[in-house]
């Protein structure tokens, strides 16, 4: 009876949906207000009812209801609570559900968080995302209900993926569709935009912090999903390029070009057409993420779903919201007047450079990720396309980026002058280079050129994020005090450049200064491998909830003082038989130790692989950081309303009287 | 350590050995540059039975045989192409990860120059309209 409440609150959520679409965009159109007063209302009632649906599946997960064929498909008696309750996103319909209650957690924060802005807008708004919700409620409700019964009821459930039992599938994909999503808030804005009849750039401001927090999100999903790559698939790897991890890539490149865009849009009212298509393409690159990881045309550790019908499906949703966009871009976007003028050499060239950038490079990761299935398709063979290939086509790409980073940040809005610009350059990259190469020659002894490459791409963009900061105080008399009216947006700015140079510093040194070993071992071997001992002092069984593991326990030392001691466990998960490597990992700021035991060679020896990756952590530093960045832009007080405003004013004199 | 729980654990684990699991017999070279040609190609070939993993990553069967079959190339110090042509003909393109440049991935292979070409001309006309005009 409870699931059929679910089933049937999601068909209440769906009609809501439908109202919440149809009455506050017509309204808006022919401007009857009780039409739009009805888009708050009726946005919280669907948000209601997504929950109760959600929290109906996450109860039948708790109280193990096999009757239900996903939870039959994807739990087990001897499941832990805390896997029952993420399994309800460990698989396609869940995972659905999972994006229609991320969509309605951002659609319910619109409605509390647009008290400024004007009534018929945020009525669009709120209809935008009422149409997108109604798409996938239908696609769940026609193709992939996650509360279908089956008869005759299983005694107990097939298990959940043991890849997934862990404590990053908890917590990757709720943070990851955060910022998938996020990108519909994004493009509601956009759209809502375009059918304005008088568009102007005030539009840019609002949908600021929300794309900017769609942006972290996404940002921080990505690093999440790679770290939890990295120690749960026990080949220290961080990111494979594949197909999947792709389909989050590609929103992020062109969102982080959208973020770039939206303030010269919103400071200095230019780049508007370009605003609103990243931003309609941003949440295309969601839907096409979708599609690709829920449709199974790729086949990968994360697909799931390999039933044509749902492909088919979120093609056509993905037509209809692409394209009438499209359509709706095409036909307003050449009345929108061009804003403010620039000279060549300005902030605005290198803007909209790297814009340009971010557009091919994502072009280049989606050729590369559908090149296959269109080949395939064709009849013109079978390909793999994979890490060598993106790593040798993406780095080209980037290059010239990060140059531009650079002088962007330290050239004039509007125009400057090409001969100051040199001056100023002049011991910037002197120094650039000079520390660069000596930091390379003194350290590392091989793969110098890509190193040196790599180091002198981050010094690039740290030191001319530094010297933009220390051009802005320069003319300044009181230095503490103009760092305190520096609004918070260029700190974070700051902050996010420098953690994407971090990030590069990680990558780069991680991807060419890591090295392993794999040897046999027995209890009391002790391996010598890159300056350190590794002796493994014990091989214990241990018995888990859903697992029979066997865990070797290693003591590393350095010049005979014990450094740290590694456990290192093989799984087999006993419902599925699916044998799982946990890594045992030694962090640290400048280089991880990290081992991962392999099979029995015989009775008493085991195989085991020892890697030393130096600077590995900077690579999720790196983005953590550029995530506070994009937090410290949000937190600007440009964004605060006129209303609160007001009630700040008002606080402070209170204080001082 | 505990030997009846080995007598059983051994059994299981062999008898995965036949079927998702082999042997996984660490390899030894006489030289770091036949090492590390062999590192380097286990990250080019795909393994044809899993998803989406090199040979370097995958623990099925025939990606241990694969492996088994380059380390023995790889010490009768074959080359590089040597190795990969003969993969290649057993198994066609799909086994490499870097596919070679031929008529279907000319696209491939030039796609992403030619759209920096495109996107960066329709910048510079962009810009110049925007400088142009005053």
């Amino acid at each position: 009876m409870i699931p059929e409440l679910g089933h049937f609150t999601l068909i209440l959520a769906l009609a809501m949906a439908f109202i919440q679409s149809s009455f506050p965009l017509v309204g808006a159109t022919i401007a009857n207000q009780t039409f739009m007063a009805l888009a708050r209302p009726v946005a919280r009632l669907q948000f209601f009812f997504v929950v109760i649906s959600f929290f109906i599946l996450v109860y039948s997960f708790l109280i193990n209801d096999f009757s239900i064929s996903y939870i039959a498909n994807n739990s087990n008696t001897l499941l832990p609570w805390y896997y029952r309750f993420s399994a309800v996103w460990g698989a396609h319909e869940g995972s659905l559900l999972l994006w229609v209650l991320i969509l309605n957690i951002w659609t319910i924060a619109v409605t509390y968080f647009s008290r400024g802005l004007p009534e018929y807008f945020v009525a669009r708004v709120i209809g935008v995302m009422g149409l997108i919700s109604a798409g996938f409620l239908l696609f769940m409700l026609f193709t992939s209900n996650p509360f279908e019964r089956i008869f005759p009821i299983p005694l107990d459930g097939a298990d959940l993926n043991p890849l997934l039992q862990d404590i990053g599938l908890i917590i990757h994909p709720p943070i990851l569709y955060m910022g998938y999503v996020g990108f519909s808030v994004a493009f509601s804005f956009a759209i809502a935009a375009l059918l304005d009849s008088n568009l102007d750039t005030t539009w840019a401001r609002w949908s600021r912090p929300w794309t900017l927090l769609a942006w972290i999100f996404l940002t921080l999903g990505i690093a999440l999903g790679s770290w939890w790559a990295y120690y749960e698939l026990g080949w220290g790897g961080w990111w494979f390029w594949d197909p999947v991890e792709n389909a989050s890539f590609m929103p992020w490149l062109i969102g982080t070009a959208l973020i770039h865009s939206l303030a010269a849009t919103d400071k200095r009212g230019i780049f508007k057409n370009w605003t609103l298509l990243l931003s309609i393409c941003a949440f295309a690159l969601s839907l096409l993420g979708t599609f690709l990881v829920r449709s199974g045309v790729i086949t990968s550790v994360h697909a799931f779903a390999t039933d044509p019908t749902r492909g088919i499906f979120i093609l056509l949703l993905l037509g209809v919201f692409v394209g009438g966009s499209l359509v709706l871009y095409a036909f307003r976007a050449p009345t929108i007047k061009a804003g403010g003028k620039f000279k060549l050499l300005s902030r605005e060239t290198f803007l909209l450079l790297n814009s340009i950038l971010f557009l091919v490079a994502m072009l280049t990761v989606l050729l590369g990720t559908i090149y296959p299935l269109i080949i395939e398709a064709l009849n013109l063979g079978k390909i793999s396309v994979g890490a060598p290939y993106f790593n040798a086509v993406f780095v080209p790409i980037m290059s010239p980026l990060v140059v531009f980073l650079g002088l962007g940040v330290i050239t004039k809005w509007k125009q400057d002058n090409l001969f100051q610009l040199l001056i100023k350059l002049r011991y910037l990259l002197i120094s650039t280079l000079f520390i660069g190469i000596t930091i390379v020659l003194v350290f590392f002894e091989n793969h110098q050129l890509k190193t040196s490459m790599g180091i002198i791409a981050a010094l690039w963009i740290s030191l001319t994020t530094f010297y933009s900061f220390y051009l802005r105080l320069q003319n300044k008399k009181n230095k503490l005090a103009a760092m305190l009216i520096i609004p918070r947006s260029y700190y974070g700015m700051l902050l996010a450049h420098l953690g994407f140079s971090v990030c590069i510093v990680g990558i780069t040194i991680t991807s060419n200064h890591s090295v392993d070993i794999h040897e046999r071992m027995k209890i009391g071997d002790t391996i010598e491998f890159s300056n350190y001992q590794f002796n493994l002092r014990d091989l214990k069984e241990i018995s888990g909830p859903n697992y029979k593991a066997t865990e070797a326990i290693v003591d590393v030392k350095k010049n005979e003082t014990l450094i740290t001691t590694l456990r290192s466990q093989k799984r087999i998960y006993t419902v599925r038989d699916m044998p799982m490597t946990e890594a045992g990992i030694d962090a640290g700021f400048t280089r991880d130790i990290y081992m991962s035991l392999g099979e029995p060679l015989d009775t008493e020896s085991w195989s085991v692989r020892l890697y030393h990756k130096p600077f590995v952590r900077w690579i999720w530093l790196g983005s953590i950081l550029m995530a506070i960045g994009g937090l410290l832009a949000i937190l600007d007080k440009r964004y605060r309303t006129a209303k609160q405003r007001k009630k700040s004013i008002i606080v402070n004199n209170e204080v001082v009287s | 350590m505990n030997k009846r729980f080995m007598s059983i654990l051994i059994p299981i684990l062999f008898f995965y050995a036949q079927n998702c699991f082999t042997n996984d017999e660490p390899v030894k070279f006489k030289n770091i540059l036949q090492e590390e040609q062999y590192y380097n190609l286990l990250e080019e070939v795909r393994c044809l039975v899993c998803q989406n993993q090199s040979l370097a990553d995958s623990n099925a069967p025939l990606a241990q045989d694969l492996r088994n079959e380059i380390y023995e190339m790889v010490n009768s110090k074959k080359n590089n192409n040597e190795i990969l042509d003969f993969l290649v003909k057993r198994y066609g393109d799909f086994v490499l990860y870097r596919p070679p440049l031929k008529k279907n991935t000319w696209l491939l292979w030039f796609g992403p120059f030619l759209i920096l070409i495109i996107a960066i001309s329709i910048g510079i006309i962009v810009i110049k309209k925007q400088i142009g005009d005053k």
